[in-house]
C-alpha cells in the first residue's frame, strides 16, 4: 500500500531522489564534533519562531492602540499563551546564540573558504535576515524599549547625507515612530522577513549538498574519481550524485547517523533553551528589558537605552566612533567584513588546527573582542567602557586586515590526506 | 582548540563580571522576601491594593474572575468582599479617574500598576512604600528616598504614620500610624506579594510546569544518548 503510493508520487516527484540524496545517501565527512550541532539546532529554533510566531499573531494587535494590551492579553487570558510568547522570545536570543556558535564554527575550521564561499554568503545574508527580522520583531510588544531602540536605530539612516531625512520618514511612515511603524513593521515581521529567511536557508543547504560538507580537519572527504581504490571507499551506498564524480572516504550517510546525533543534540540544547524559558524568561533584563513592561511612551526616554544583547557588538562600533555617519558606516562595515572572509583569507589550509600560531591567536583575540563589544553594547557609555570599546573594535577589524596579510605565507603543518589517520 | 574554548570561557566571565558591575546601582533595596505561594499574604495585598491604590492605580490587563480563581477565592465572595462599584467578574480591574484631570492633580497621571513589579522589581516596591517622609516643600507634604519628588501622596499614612528626615539625611521611625513598624511592613510585604503575582499570574504555572519539561528532557537526552551509542557502535 505505502510502496505503491510511494511509486505513485516518485513518477510524478522526485520524493525518493530527494530523501536519498539529502539524507539518507548524503555523504557527511564521520568526524563531526560538537560545533556541527549548531546548524540543525539553527532550523530547530527556526521552526519554533515560525510556529510560534502563527499562534502569537493569531491573538496579537497590530495597532499603537492596541499591542501592549494585547500581548498582556496573550500573557493573560490566551491558554497557554504566555507560553507560546516565552517560547518566541526566549527563542529569539537562543537563535542568535546558535547563529554566532555557527559562524565562529564555520570561522575555525575555514568552512567558508573554496569552494564554499557561495555557501558562506548565502549564510551571512540569513545573518542579516534574522538581524532585520529580530529588530522589528523587538518593536512589536510596543513597550517603551521597543519604542527607544527602533527610534536609536532608524535615526542611524538620518545621518546618510542628502536623502537621510527623507529616508528615515519612508522608514517610520510617519515623522516619529508610530503606529503606522509598528503597522509596517508587523507585515515585514510575519510575512516578508519569513519568507525571505526560509528561501534562503533552502539556498543555504543546497548550496552546502552541492560542495560537501567540511569538518573539523578541513580534510574533503570527497576525492578525484578513481584516485581511491574501491576497498578505502566508504562502504555505505551513497547517491549517484556524489558517487558519479567523486570517490568518497571517512563519509557516513546523513541518515541515521547525524539524525541521531542531532536529536541527541536536540535534547541537550532544549534542557538548556527550557531551564532558561521555564526559570529566567527575562533572560536576568538581557532577553526582555524592564523598561519594555510599559507602553511605549514618545515623551519618557528610558534611563538607559540599551539593545538587545545579540545586537551589542554591533551598536558598539557605532558607539565608539564619535562622528554619527562615519559610526553608522563602521558598524555596517562590521558586517560587510564578515560576507568578505572568503577573500580575505587567502590560505589553503582550512582547519585551525593546521594552521599557523599566529592563527589560532588572531581567532582567539577576535572571538574575546566580539564578546567585550558585546557586552559594552548593553552597558552605559563610559569613558573606561568607551576606550575598551575602542581597543576591541581594532581588535574585531585587525583580524581581517591581519588574516589578509598572513595567510597568504602563512607557515602551516602539513594536512593529512585523510580524515582518519 | 582547547585554547579557543578557554578564550570563549573567559570572555563568558569578562560579561558576566561587566553586568554584575552594572546592575550594582539597585544594591541598596530592602528584600522583600514575599512569597507567591502564599494565598493568605495575597489575598490581603489584593485588599489592601483595593482599598488604598486602585482608586487611583488601574491594574488595567488583569481580570476579577483570573485574580479569583488564583488566590482561592469563589467568585460570589470576591464580588461580596472585593468589588464595590458594580462591575461584573469578568471585568479588568479598572478606575474611574479621568486621566487628563488626574496629570492636573498630581503632576502625572497614576501609571497603571499591573506590571510595576517587572517593570521595577518587588524589592523596590516593598522600599519605595517604606520610604516615604516629611517634607513641607512638597504639595502633599511628603517626599520619598527612593523615588524623589514623586507626586504621588503617603497613602497608607494612616497605617505607618509618617517619618521625618534630619539635616543629616537620618530617618527617624514613622509616627501616629495605627500599625507598629512590623505589621506595617507585612502589609506593605503582601501588597508586593500581590503585584509580583498581578505582574505575571502564570508564574507559579509557568515553574511547576518547567520542573516536568526539564525531567522530561533528562530522560530523553539519556535515551538519546544511548541511541547514538547504538547507531554508531561500528564507525570508528
Amino acid at each position: 500500500m505505502l510502496a505503491n503510493f510511494m511509486a505513485w508520487m516518485d513518477k510524478r516527484l522526485p520524493l525518493t531522489d530527494a530523501w536519498n540524496k539529502h539524507l539518507a545517501q548524503y555523504p557527511a565527512p564521520k568526524n563531526f564534533n560538537f560545533w556541527y550541532f549548531f546548524g540543525s539546532l539553527a532550523m530547530l529554533v527556526l521552526v519554533n519562531q515560525i510556529l510560534t510566531g502563527v499562534w502569537l499573531t493569531m491573538s496579537y494587535e497590530p495597532s499603537g492602540d492596541g499591542a501592549f494590551a494585547s500581548v498582556e492579553y496573550i500573557m493573560r487570558d490566551v491558554d497557554y499563551g504566555w507560553l507560546l510568547r516565552y517560547m518566541h522570545s526566549t527563542g529569539a536570543s537562543a537563535f542568535f546564540v546558535v547563529v554566532y556558535l555557527h559562524m565562529m564554527r564555520g570561522l575555525m575550521y575555514g568552512s567558508y573558504q573554496k569552494p564554499r564561499e557561495l555557501l558562506w554568503i548565502f549564510g551571512m545574508l540569513i545573518f542579516l535576515v534574522l538581524m532585520a527580522e529580530a529588530f522589528m520583531g523587538y518593536l512589536l510588544p510596543w513597550g517603551n524599549m521597543s519604542y527607544w531602540g527602533a527610534q536609536v536605530i532608524i535615526s542611524l539612516f538620518g545621518a546618510i547625507p542628502v536623502i537621510g531625512d527623507d529616508l528615515t520618514l519612508w522608514i517610520r511612515g510617519d515623522y516619529v515612530i508610530s503606529g503606522a511603524t509598528l503597522n509596517r513593521f508587523f507585515a515585514l515581521h510575519v510575512i516578508a522577513m519569513p519568507l525571505v529567511l526560509v528561501i534562503l536557508v533552502f539556498l543555504h543547504i543546497l548550496a552546502l549538498h552541492e560542495v560537501g560538507s567540511n569538518n573539523p580537519e578541513g580534510i574533503e572527504v570527497k576525492k578525484k574519481k578513481g584516485s581511491i581504490p574501491v576497498e578505502e571507499q566508504s562502504k555505505f551506498t551513497f547517491h549517484k550524485q556524489y558517487t558519479d564524480k567523486y570517490d568518497i572516504v571517512d563519509a557516513i550517510p546523513f541518515h541515521p547517523y547525524y539524525s541521531v546525533k542531532d536529536i541527541m543534540g536536540v535534547a541537550g540544547f532544549l534542557i538548556l533553551f527550557c531551564w532558561v524559558m521555564f526559570f529566567a524568561p527575562e533572560g536576568g533584563g538581557y532577553f526582555m528589558e524592564a523598561p519594555n513592561f510599559e507602553p511605549a511612551n514618545g515623551l519618557k526616554t528610558p534611563e538607559h537605552i540599551a539593545p538587545v544583547w545579540y545586537f551589542g557588538p554591533f551598536y558598539t562600533i557605532l558607539r565608539v566612533i564619535p562622528d554619527k555617519l562615519l559610526g553608522a558606516i563602521g558598524m555596517f562595515s562590521a558586517i560587510i567584513v564578515l560576507f568578505l572572509v572568503p577573500w580575505f583569507d587567502r590560505g589553503v589550509v582550512k582547519s585551525v588546527k593546521y594552521r599557523s600560531k599566529l592563527h589560532l591567536f588572531n581567532l582567539i583575540q577576535f572571538s574575546i573582542c566580539f564578546v567585550v563589544l558585546g557586552a559594552l553594547g548593553t552597558l552605559p557609555a563610559t569613558p573606561v567602557y568607551n576606550m575598551m570599546g575602542t581597543i576591541a573594535s581594532f581588535g574585531y577589524f585587525g583580524f581581517f586586515v591581519a588574516l589578509w596579510f598572513y595567510s597568504k605565507n602563512e607557515k602551516c603543518k602539513p594536512v593529512p590526506e585523510r580524515v582518519s589517520h | 582548540m582547547k585554547n579557543l574554548i578557554k578564550a570563549l570561557a573567559f570572555g563568558l566571565a569578562t560579561i558576566v563580571s561587566m553586568s554584575a558591575l552594572a546592575s550594582s546601582g539597585g544594591a541598596n533595596l530592602d528584600h522583600a522576601n514575599n512569597d507567591l505561594t502564599d494565598k493568605e499574604s495575597l489575598k490581603n495585598g489584593f485588599k489592601t491594593y483595593i482599598n488604598y491604590c486602585l482608586g487611583c492605580h488601574q491594574l488595567q490587563y488583569q481580570r476579577y474572575n483570573r485574580t479569583f480563581k488564583d488566590l482561592g477565592i469563589e467568585d460570589a465572595d470576591g464580588v461580596e468582599n472585593y468589588m464595590f462599584t458594580g462591575e461584573k467578574p469578568g471585568d479588568h480591574i479598572t478606575n474611574t479617574m479621568p486621566t487628563k484631570e488626574a496629570a492636573k492633580w498630581f503632576g502625572t497621571a497614576p501609571p497603571d500598576l499591573t506590571l510595576e513589579a517587572r517593570l521595577r522589581s518587588p524589592d523596590w516596591i516593598y522600599t519605595y512604600l517604606r520610604s516615604f517622609y516629611m517634607d513641607s516643600e512638597r504639595p502633599f507634604g511628603v517626599n520619598n528616598k527612593v523615588f524623589k519628588d514623586v507626586g504621588m501622596p503617603h497613602v497608607l499614612q494612616d497605617l505607618q504614620g509618617v517619618s521625618s528626615i534630619d539635616e543629616h539625611g537620618t530617618v527617624s521611625p514613622a509616627m501616629g500610624g495605627s500599625l507598629t513598624t512590623e505589621e506595617y511592613d507585612v502589609v506593605v510585604r503582601d501588597l508586593t506579594n500581590f503585584l509580583e503575582y498581578v505582574g505575571e499570574p502564570s508564574k507559579l504555572e509557568r515553574k511547576s510546569m518547567g520542573v516536568n519539561v526539564l525531567i522530561f528532557l533528562f530522560i530523553f537526552f539519556i535515551v538519546a544518548y544511548f541511541l547514538k551509542k547504538e547507531y554508531w557502535k561500528d564507525i570508528h
